[in-house]
């Protein structure tokens, strides 16, 4: 079992980009151009390590191969969307991924002492709702693009597509503050600010607009489960069980 | 009277195959202009199945069994025709209607690999909505049945293929279901677990007077279990009807080896009118009609002296492998 402990292990830590990105912006001294204290930006950083340990998604993989190899017929016979399979597996796995963060987060305090803070306990709740709520986002986009294997068989294809402007417009490399107010104007209106950026900036203390960053994360659940269910039932349809 | 559990009525499906030459001038063809053809893997068939009954479903690689097992299970939609499970449209998927069946692939798992089949089956028994208590007592009693005990808890990727199908079966079958659909299920397993895993089949259609519907390309497994088979050639129904008259119909003629005391009699039974395959020495074998076995046997006896008789009947195999390849087969 020691590989599969490893391999958690390898999993989080594979999500330190947010890091490597809080360095290029600290030694350009790019927080200056947006307004941010080096301590807020390193914060927001830490916390976009967080919110993304606990809403990656990789569900579009794992369904392709389940599908092209003929693996999901079982399940498809069964009085539950195989679907929820792999959101219990998701949320199995952020559980055991929990630890291996708080570790990654105790030496981020060590190099950055001046970045420890404690955040209030309503603060503290409404992000990890609002990375629960970013993570089902990320679930149902790609639930979505998974359910084009009935169409494609390479749903993955599709789903890096979509990697772009998350990796760019979810504040992953860049908080969204830092954008030009005409590209800001129009990211909002997209899902990708509310994956990273708000959940990140709520937990950070900077500052943000919790009601309307909320509201878009329900709304855009809302737009994404029915178009889910329709693809669903569409696709099954199309389903050859092929391989089995 | 029994009721019809399931009724098919002009079923056909086709599938969009794309096809491509060989090479990077076929390869760039594809990727620019892609030919797909229909290709109809059933064509229009009809039967009914009666609650309690097995039904083994015979066919050549190919020929579609495993496909209108498909579609009766709820698994792909028909293109064309009506199907009736347990009164339900299959490729709905109606919670009741999943609740009622289950299928079997021999090729294909459903268990956690890296965990021990328990954790399977208690998975399965919340999705089938089992108290602890219900699904405990469920486990106990397939587990007897299908004489697995502490395999229950060691990995599945530990167990060996035997193993692992006892308790695929036990995961299939914890919501009790009342239709199986079996596709291949002793692929792979040696004689003795073949012969159990039959066994348990047998009980368990006893038991619940579940319906069962089974591919499989072991004859034992047909001959053991189905009273009635339905052969499938290149997507039609080419036989439906009871096992025993196909075999009777297919192999009208049993091959008799009789040893005689002498090998003058060996001579004067050769000479005496019986259809002669072959002679050698004292050794004759004959072919006799089934319906003059007995009467047959009974002249041989009182005329000639003999040391030794053997009936031999066809290979069971041999004889279905005759439906199997020609459509038009007279039966």
């Amino acid at each position: 079992m020691l590989e599969y402990r490893v391999e958690i292990a390898l999993w989080a830590i594979s999500g330190i980009i947010p890091f490597f990105m809080l360095n290029i912006w600290t030694n350009n001294n790019l927080n200056e151009s947006i307004k941010i204290s080096e301590v807020m930006l390193s914060r927001y950083f830490l916390c976009a390590f967080f919110v993304r340990q606990f809403s990656v998604v990789w569900v579009v993989f794992s369904f392709e191969e389940d599908s092209l190899m003929g693996k999901i017929s079982p399940y498809l016979i069964q009085p539950l969307n195989p679907f929820f399979r792999y959101f219990a597996q998701h949320l199995a796995e952020q559980i055991t991924r929990f630890p291996f963060a708080l570790i990654i987060a105790f030496f981020f305090f060590i190099f950055n002492p001046e970045s420890i803070w404690m955040p209030n306990l309503g603060i503290l709740l409404l992000s990890i709702v609002s990375t629960f709520l970013s993570f089902l986002i990320q679930f149902l986009i790609q639930s979505i693009v998974a359910c084009l294997c009935f169409w494609t068989e390479k749903a993955s294809s599709i789903e890096r597509l979509i990697f772009i402007p998350t990796l760019f417009l979810s504040g992953l490399l860049a908080p969204v503050v830092s954008f030009p107010a005409y590209v800001k104007s129009w990211i909002y209106l997209t899902p990708f600010p509310y994956l990273i950026d708000f959940p990140a900036n709520l937990l950070s203390g900077n500052e943000t607009n919790i009601g309307g960053g909320l509201s878009m994360q329900i709304l855009w659940i809302f737009l994404l489960f029915p178009l889910f269910k329709k693809i669903w039932s569409e696709g099954t349809k199309k389903y050859t069980a092929m391989g089995s | 009277m029994v009721q019809n559990i399931i009724e098919v009525r002009n079923l056909s499906k086709s599938f969009d195959i794309s096809t491509k030459e060989p090479g990077l001038k076929g390869t760039i063809k594809h990727f620019f202009r892609r030919e797909t053809k229909s290709l109809k893997v059933i064509k229009d068939i009809s039967f009914e199945i009666k609650e309690g009954e097995i039904v083994g479903f015979l066919g050549a690689n190919g020929a579609g069994k495993t496909t209108i097992l498909k579609m009766l299970c709820g698994l792909i939609y028909p293109s064309e025709g009506s199907i009736l499970v347990s009164g339900y449209l299959p490729f709905r998927r109606k919670e009741n209607f999943l609740k009622n069946i289950t299928l079997i692939m021999g090729q294909k798992q459903q268990l956690i690999w890296d965990l021990p089949p328990i954790e399977s089956f208690y998975l399965n028994a919340s999705i089938y909505d089992l108290d602890k208590f219900e699904a405990n007592k469920r486990i106990k009693k397939l587990s007897e049945m299908l004489e697995v005990d502490e395999e229950l808890y060691i990995p599945v990727r530990k167990l060996s293929l035997g193993q692992r199908m006892k308790s695929e079966l036990l995961a299939a079958l914890i919501h009790e279901p009342n239709i199986l659909f079996l596709d291949e299920p002793t692929l792979g397993l040696d004689i003795n677990a073949q012969r159990n895993l039959r066994k348990f089949l047998q009980k368990y259609n006893k038991e619940t007077n579940a319906t069962i519907c089974l591919t499989s390309h072991y004859m034992k497994d047909i001959t053991s279990l189905c009273k009635r088979v339905i052969c499938v050639h290149e997507g039609e129904i080419s036989y439906d009807g009871k096992l025993d008259l196909l075999l009777k119909k297919l192999s009208p003629v049993k091959e008799i080896l009789i040893v005689c005391r002498s090998e003058e009699d060996a001579v004067k039974l050769q000479n005496f009118g019986f259809t002669v395959k072959n002679k050698i020495k004292n050794e004759i074998t004959i072919k006799i009609e089934n319906n003059s076995i007995t009467s047959s046997l009974k002249t041989i006896l009182n005329n000639f002296d003999i040391e030794d008789l053997l009936i031999n009947e066809p290979p069971i195999d041999e004889v279905i492998g005759k439906v199997l390849i020609k459509k038009d087969y007279d039966i």
